[in-house]
C-alpha cells in the first residue's frame, strides 16, 4: 500500500531577504521545522527568485549533490574549480561539493528577475572529489512525456549525480496521464508542481504543492489542466 | 584533569580538513549566542581540545577518511558517553542549524 505525504504549497517556509525570495520545502538556513526535515536523501528544495543585478556571493558548500533547475531567466555561475557559466531556463545544473568547493551565483540581468529550483542530495558517498556539469535540455522531449534529466549514470540521459536519485521532468497538456514506475526498489517519489494542476494517486495538486509517495512500485498522473511538474526519484533509506 | 565549561552555552566541536570551510562553519556556529563553535582541522588537535573541554556536540565535517572518524568517535564515545556526534553536510549555512537543533533534540531523549 503506498504511503504519502502531502506539502502544500502555502505551508513551506519562506524567507524575504529583500533581493531574495526563498520558498523551502524542508528546513533551511532559519526556517526549522521538524517535520519538514527530509524526504529520504532529498534534504532542499528551495524555490528561489533572485532580483534583477543581486545574487549570491561566494560560499562553500561540501558532502552535498546540488542540482539548480532555472525556471525564468539566466543565473551565472563561478567555482573554485574555475568553472563559470551561465545557466538558463531549459538548463540543468549538478554539481557534487565532495571534499568542499566555493561558489557564487548572480543574476546579471539589470531588468529582470530570475526564478530557480535549488535541489540538494545527500549524496551516497562522502568525500568525493568536487565536479561540476550542465546541460542544456531539448524542451521538446518533456511534453506530453516525461524527460529524464538526471540519473546516478554518467552514460544516461541528463546529468549525473553521486545517488541512486532521477530526476524527470513533465509538461504535459491538459488530460494527459502516464504511469510512472520508481526506478529502484526502496525509492520514494517527491512530485512538485510547477505551474498547473495534477492528480497523482488520487491526490489534486496545484501549483507549488508536492505529493511524497513511497512504499508502491508506480503510481499514476493526470494532467487536471496544462501543467508542468518535477519528480524526483531518491532513496528514502540511504 | 579539570575541564572547562562555560555555562548557558552549546559547546560544539566542529572538525574537518578544509580550512576555509571549517572557519565558515564555526563562524555560522557563533552567530547563535546559545552556541560555541570550536574548529581543529587534525584529529590530534581534536583529541587534545577534546579532553580538555566540555563538548554537548561534535560535527565531522568534510575530508575526514573513515578510519579517522571510526577512531574519533571512539575516543570520544570513551571519554563522554553521551556526547552526540554527527556527520555534518553541506559545508555552509543550509542545514548547519537544523541538523544542530535535531541533534541537541535527540540528545534529550
Amino acid at each position: 500500500m503506498a504511503q504519502t505525504i502531502l506539502h502544500k504549497a502555502e505551508t513551506r517556509g519562506h524567507a524575504n531577504h529583500g533581493w531574495l525570495s526563498s520558498y523551502q520545502s524542508f528546513s533551511f538556513a532559519n526556517y526549522y521545522n521538524p517535520e519538514r526535515m527530509q524526504f529520504g536523501a532529498l534534504r532542499v528544495l528551495n524555490d528561489d527568485t533572485v532580483d534583477a543585478g543581486m545574487g549570491f556571493g561566494k560560499h562553500p558548500h561540501d558532502n552535498m549533490e546540488i542540482i539548480s533547475i532555472p525556471l525564468e531567466g539566466d543565473l551565472e555561475h563561478k567555482d573554485s574549480m574555475n568553472n563559470v557559466a551561465v545557466i538558463k531556463n531549459g538548463d540543468i545544473q549538478a554539481m557534487s561539493a565532495g571534499t568542499g568547493i566555493y561558489h557564487s551565483e548572480y543574476n546579471n540581468d539589470r531588468a529582470s528577475q530570475v526564478k530557480f529550483l535549488q535541489i540538494w542530495i545527500y549524496p551516497n558517498k562522502r568525500n568525493v572529489e568536487p565536479r561540476y556539469d550542465q546541460l542544456t535540455l531539448n524542451l521538446a522531449d518533456r511534453h506530453n512525456k516525461l524527460q529524464q534529466v538526471l540519473s546516478p549514470n554518467p552514460d544516461d540521459a541528463g546529468v549525473w549525480i553521486h545517488q541512486d536519485a532521477w530526476f524527470h521532468l513533465g509538461k504535459f497538456d491538459k488530460g494527459i496521464d502516464t504511469e510512472y514506475t520508481i526506478k529502484k526498489q526502496g525509492n520514494g517519489v517527491y512530485a512538485f508542481v510547477l505551474n498547473g494542476q495534477l492528480e497523482i494517486n488520487g491526490q489534486v495538486l496545484n501549483t507549488r504543492d508536492a505529493l511524497g509517495i513511497w512504499d508502491t512500485d508506480q503510481f499514476k498522473i493526470t494532467a487536471l489542466t496544462d501543467a508542468e511538474f518535477l519528480l524526483i526519484d531518491v532513496p528514502m533509506v540511504f | 584533569m579539570i575541564k572547562i565549561k562555560t555555562m548557558n552555552q552549546t559547546q560544539i566541536l566542529v572538525i574537518g580538513r578544509h580550512p576555509e570551510i571549517l572557519q565558515t562553519v564555526v563562524r555560522l556556529v557563533n552567530n547563535n549566542p546559545e552556541w560555541k563553535g570550536t574548529g581543529c582541522l587534525t584529529e590530534q588537535e581534536a583529541i587534545s581540545v577534546f579532553d580538555q573541554q566540555v563538548f554537548d556536540l561534535v560535527l565531522l565535517g568534510a575530508g575526514i577518511d573513515e578510519s579517522s572518524e571510526d577512531s574519533l568517535c571512539a575516543h570520544f564515545k570513551a571519554r563522554k558517553p553521551d556526547i552526540k556526534i554527527v556527520q555534518h553536510y553541506g559545508g555552509g549555512s543550509g542545514l548547519l542549524s537544523a541538523e544542530i537543533y535535531e541533534a541537541l533534540k535527540s540528545n534529550q531523549l
